[in-house]
C-alpha cells in the first residue's frame, strides 16, 4: 500500500531552483509510517516539496518515471520490501541523485556501509529538524564540481556525523551518474579533474563520450601492467604499451585507479571470504547477501585456483573473470568491481535472476557485442545505464513483487546485480500480514476517529471476544499457569461490564472515547486472527483502567466534581474500584512474577499511576493513598478469593499466586 | 474549566510526562509541528503511534511464542518499535526496546521474554497517558470551537 503526499506547487525545475533551498523537491521513504509521517512534516517545516512513500518499490518507480521531478531522496535503511543500501544504490546510480539514509540504530558498521553504497548522509532517527534544515546541501554538491572546499566547511559544521569528506568529494564531479562509485578512488588519489576525461564546467548539460573499456582493450591494459608491474604501473607507460589511438593518459590513469581499487579489494574480500567460507559456511549475514550457494560455490573455486593477482588476471578469460568478479561482487564491493556485472541484455539478466551460477555461462557470450565485461566502469554504464532504464521499466512490470529487487538490481548492471540475487529472501522478509495491517490499520484509524453512540454493553460484548482471544493469547505469549490466564481475563470480563454499567449514566459519553480504543484494539485483534493477541486483554485492562481516569479529567469542569464523583464511584464499586485497581497490578503481575525487570515496570506503573491520578486532581492526595490502600487490599484479597464472588470472578480460579505482587508493593 | 486552564494542565501532565522520562524532547517537537495547517498532528501521529506499536508488539509476542524463534525477524520487529517510539518521543520505549534488541543479540529466550513484558508494560502507561492528554486535548478544541 502507497501512500503518497504530494505537496506543493509546481514541479517546475526552473521554479524549484529559483526559490533553492525553499521548494526543493524531496522524496521519503519509510516504511514506518510514524517516522514517516512525522519526516514528512518536518520536511514541509522546511518549506520543502514533500512526496513520501511507505515502500521502496514505488519509491524507485516514481523517481524512474521521472528522475527531475526530485532533488533529493531520503531512505530508511530497514525496510521490509528492500534493503535501504540497495534502493540507495540504485538510486545513486541511475538517477543520480543525493541519497540521505535514515536509521534507528547508528552502528559504526551500518554508516559505513551508507557511506560505501554511496549515501551523502547518515541520519539518525528521531531526525530533528535542524539537521533537516541542512540537507539541501547535498543537492548543491552535485552540481558544482568546485565544491570541494565548501563540502569540508559543511561537513565541519554538521552535527550528524558518519560520513567524512570522502563521501563529498565524490559529488564534486557533477551529475556524471558514475562518479559516486569513484568516491573512494577520489579519496587516494587527488586527481579529481582527471578522472573524467572531460572537466565539468557546466555539469548540468555536458554529456561528452566516454571511453569504452573493452574487452580487448582491457586485455592491452592489463597485460602492459602486468608487464610493468603492479607497483610500477604508471598511466604513461601504460599507454605507451598499449599502443591505442585514441586513448588518453587520463583515461588510462582513471581505468588503472579503479583496476587498483579492484584488486585491493579482491584480495581482503577473498581473504575475508575464504576464512568465513572455511569456519562458518558462510553465515555472515552481511554478504549473505549474495545468499545463493551457487555464489559461494564458485568463489571457493575461484579462491582456491589462486588469488587474485595481477598474474592471475593476465591469464584471465572472460567467463572466468567475470565468475570471480561476480562472487567478489556478491560481497558488496563497490567500484571497479561493480563495473564488472555490466550486462548489457536485460534479457539475459532476467534469467540470471534464476540463479547466481547462471550468469556466467549465459552472461558473457551474449554480451560481447555490448562489451560487456570487465571493467567497463563508467564509459559502458552510461549506455547500458540507458538501455536498462528502458528496459528495467518492462521488467518491473513483469516480475511479481518478490522478484523485483532482483530485476532492478541486474537490471541496471550494477553491483546490485550481485547483492540482489542473493538477497531476494532476506530483504523480502515482511510478514505477508502488513498489507494487511497498514489496511487494517487505516480502517481502524478511521473507526476510532468515529465517535458515535454505542452502548457500553456493545462494548462488553466485544470484551467478551477479546476475552476469548486474551486467554489463546496468554498461553502463548506467558508461561504461567492456566489459572494465571483465567484470572487475569475474568477481570477484565467482569469488572469491564461492571464498571460500563456504573458510567454508563453518568458518562455513556465520554466513555466512548476509551471504549473506542478498547474496541478498535478488539476489532483489529479480531482482523488479525492469524494469532490472537494477549496484549488485547492487558490493552483492555489499561484502558479500563484508563476508563476510571477518563472520567476524572473528562468530568473536568470542577475538581470537586471529580473528585466526588471518583470516590462515590469507588465506594460505590467497592470491590469492583479496588478490582479495577488491581487490573493494572494485574497486568503488571504475571510481568512481575519471575523477574526484577517486571517489578521494576510494575512499581513504575503503580507510581505513574499514582501520579497520574495525581496530576488529574492535585489537591486529592488521600485518593493516591487510597489508591495504595487499595493496593493493600487487593493483596490480601488476593489471597482471599471469596471477595471476588462479587465481581464474577471464579473462585479457585485463583490458583495464581499473589505473593509477588505483595512484595512488591 | 475555562479554558486557559484546560491548557495550562495539559501542559503540566505533559511536563510530567517529560520529568518520569516517558517523554522526551523529541515529542515537543512534534507538539510544535501542529499548528494551523496541521491542526491535528498530535493527535494523528499518537493514534498512529499507537496502533503500530501494538501491530508490533503482537508480533514480537507471537514470535516469541514459537519453540525456535527467529531472531532476525525480532530484531526487525524491535527495530522498527525502536524507531517509532524515538520518532515519537517515546523515551523508555525505548529504552525497552533497547532491552529486548540486546536479549535477542544474544539469542537469549527467556530475556527476550522479559524485555517483551518491559516493553508492554511500558506500552500500556504510555498509552494510557496518551490517552488522558488527547483527551485534554480534544476537550480544549472544544471549548475552543464553541468559544468562536
Amino acid at each position: 500500500m502507497t501512500m503518497e503526499e504530494k505537496m506543493g506547487g509546481s514541479n517546475r525545475e526552473d521554479e524549484a531552483m529559483d526559490r533553492f533551498p525553499v521548494g526543493m523537491r524531496v522524496l521519503a521513504v519509510d516504511d514506518d509510517p510514524i517516522c514517516l509521517k512525522v519526516l514528512g512534516t518536518l520536511l514541509l517545516k522546511c518549506q520543502y516539496q514533500v512526496t513520501t512513500t511507505n515502500q521502496a518499490i514505488s519509491a524507485l518507480k516514481m523517481l524512474r518515471e521521472n528522475r527531475n521531478r526530485y532533488d533529493l531522496v531520503i531512505s530508511d535503511v530497514n525496510m521490509p520490501d528492500m534493503d535501504g543500501f540497495k534502493l540507495l544504490e540504485l538510486v545513486g546510480l541511475e538517477m543520480d541523485l543525493p541519497v540521505i539514509m535514515l536509521s534507528a540504530h547508528s552502528d559504526t558498521k551500518l554508516v559505513m556501509k551508507g557511506i560505501t553504497h554511496g549515501a551523502c548522509d547518515y541520519l539518525l532517527k528521531p531526525v530533528r529538524i535542524e539537521e533537516l534544515k541542512n540537507i539541501w546541501q547535498h543537492v548543491v554538491r552535485r552540481k558544482k564540481p568546485d565544491s570541494k572546499d565548501r563540502v569540508n566547511a559543511l561537513n565541519q559544521d554538521k552535527a550528524s556525523g558518519g560520513i567524512g569528506e570522502a563521501v563529498q568529494t565524490s559529488t564534486s564531479c557533477s551529475d556524471q551518474k558514475f562518479n559516486k562509485k569513484r568516491k573512494d578512488q577520489n579519496e587516494d588519489e587527488e586527481d579529481d579533474g582527471e578522472d573524467n576525461e572531460h572537466e565539468n564546467d557546466d555539469p548540468s548539460t555536458q554529456k561528452k563520450p566516454r571511453v569504452v573499456w573493452s574487452v580487448e582493450l582491457h586485455r592491452k591494459f592489463v597485460a602492459a601492467v602486468n608487464h610493468l608491474g603492479l607497483d610500477k604501473a604508471v598511466p604513461k607507460k601504460i599507454l605507451d604499451l598499449m599502443n591505442v589511438e585514441g586513448l588518453t593518459r587520463e583515461n588510462v590513469a582513471s581505468h588503472l585507479q579503479k583496476y587498483r581499487l579492484y584488486l585491493k579489494r579482491l584480495s581482503s574480500v577473498a581473504t575475508q571470504q575464504a576464512n568465513m567460507v572455511a569456519a562458518l559456511g558462510g553465515k555472515d549475514p552481511s554478504y549473505l547477501r549474495m545468499g545463493s550457494l551457487d555464489g559461494f560455490g564458485d568463489f571457493r573455486t575461484l579462491t582456491g585456483s589462486g588469488r587474485l593477482s595481477s598474474a592471475s588476471l593476465s591469464s584471465y578469460q572472460p567467463s572466468g573473470m567475470f565468475g570471480r568478479l561476480n562472487s567478489s561482487a556478491a560481497l558488496n564491493l563497490r567500484g571497479i568491481s561493480s563495473g564488472v556485472i555490466q550486462q548489457g541484455h536485460p534479457q539475459t539478466l532476467s534469467n540470471s535472476i534464476n540463479g547466481l551460477g547462471k550468469i556466467q555461462p549465459v552472461g558473457l557470450p551474449a554480451n560481447q557485442n555490448q562489451n560487456g565485461t570487465l571493467f567497463q566502469g563508467i564509459p559502458t554504464s552510461i549506455e547500458l545505464n540507458q538501455l536498462s532504464q528502458n528496459k528495467s521499466a518492462n521488467h518491473f512490470g513483469e516480475l511479481n513483487p518478490v522478484n523485483n529487487p532482483n530485476v532492478f538490481g541486474v537490471a541496471t548492471n550494477f553491483p546490485d546485480a550481485r547483492m540482489t540475487v542473493g538477497s531476494s529472501s532476506s530483504s523480502l522478509s515482511t510478514p505477508s500480514g502488513s498489507p494487511l495491517l497498514l489496511q487494517a490499520n487505516t480502517q481502524q484509524a478511521q473507526h476510532s476517529g468515529a465517535i458515535g453512540n454505542q452502548s457500553s454493553l456493545g462494548v462488553a460484548s466485544l470484551n467478551q471476544e477479546s476475552f476469548d482471544m486474551g486467554v489463546h493469547g496468554f498461553s502463548n505469549f506467558v508461561d504461567n499457569g492456566r489459572c494465571h490466564e483465567n484470572w487475569q481475563n475474568t477481570v477484565q470480563l467482569s469488572s469491564f461490564p461492571s464498571n460500563s454499567l456504573s458510567t454508563c449514566e453518568a458518562f455513556s459519553h465520554e466513555q466512548l472515547h476509551t471504549n473506542n480504543l478498547q474496541e478498535s484494539i478488539s476489532w483489529r485483534s479480531s482482523h488479525l486472527s492469524d494469532n490472537p493477541i494477549d496484549l488485547s486483554a492487558s490493552m483492555a485492562n489499561a484502558g479500563l483502567e484508563h476508563s476510571r481516569g477518563d472520567m476524572q479529567c473528562q468530568i473536568s469542569p470542577s475538581n470537586n466534581v471529580i473528585h466526588n464523583i471518583d470516590y462515590a464511584a469507588k465506594r460505590q464499586w467497592g470491590e469492583n474500584s479496588s478490582f479495577a485497581g488491581a487490573d493494572s497490578l494485574v497486568s503488571g503481575a504475571p510481568y512481575v512474577q519471575h523477574l526484577e525487570a517486571g517489578k521494576l515496570a510494575f512499581n513504575t506503573k503503580l507510581r505513574s499511576n499514582e501520579d497520574f491520578l495525581f496530576e488529574q486532581r492535585k489537591p486529592q492526595n488521600e485518593f493516591s493513598q487510597n489508591n495504595f490502600e487499595t493496593l493493600d487490599i487487593i493483596s490480601s484479597s488476593m489471597i482471599k478469593p471469596e471477595q471476588y464472588n462479587e465481581t464474577g470472578m471464579m473462585e479457585g480460579e485463583l490458583g495464581y499466586d499473589a505473593f509477588p505482587l505483595g512484595s512488591c508493593i | 474549566m475555562d479554558l486557559a486552564a484546560l491548557k495550562t494542565q495539559l501542559k503540566n501532565f505533559v511536563q510530567s510526562m517529560f520529568e518520569e522520562g516517558v517523554l522526551d524532547n523529541q515529542f515537543s517537537q512534534i507538539q510544535a509541528l501542529q499548528d494551523s495547517t496541521n491542526p491535528n498532528f498530535v493527535e494523528e501521529v499518537i493514534t498512529l503511534f499507537c496502533n503500530d506499536a501494538e501491530r508490533i508488539i503482537n508480533e514480537i509476542n507471537r514470535n516469541l511464542g514459537y519453540q525456535n524463534v527467529d531472531f532476525s525477524n525480532l530484531d526487525s520487529y524491535v527495530h522498527q518499535l525502536k524507531g517509532s517510539s524515538s520518532s515519537i518521543g517515546a523515551n523508555r520505549l525505548k529504552l525497552a526496546c533497547a532491552n529486548l534488541r540486546q536479549a535477542s543479540d544474544e539469542r537469549n529466550k527467556e530475556g527476550c521474554l522479559q524485555a517483551l513484558q518491559l516493553i508492554t508494560c511500558e506500552y500500556c502507561l504510555l498509552r494510557r497517558k496518551f490517552q488522558a492528554l488527547l483527551h485534554l486535548e480534544r476537550s480544549i478544541v472544544e471549548l475552543e470551537t464553541n468559544q468562536k
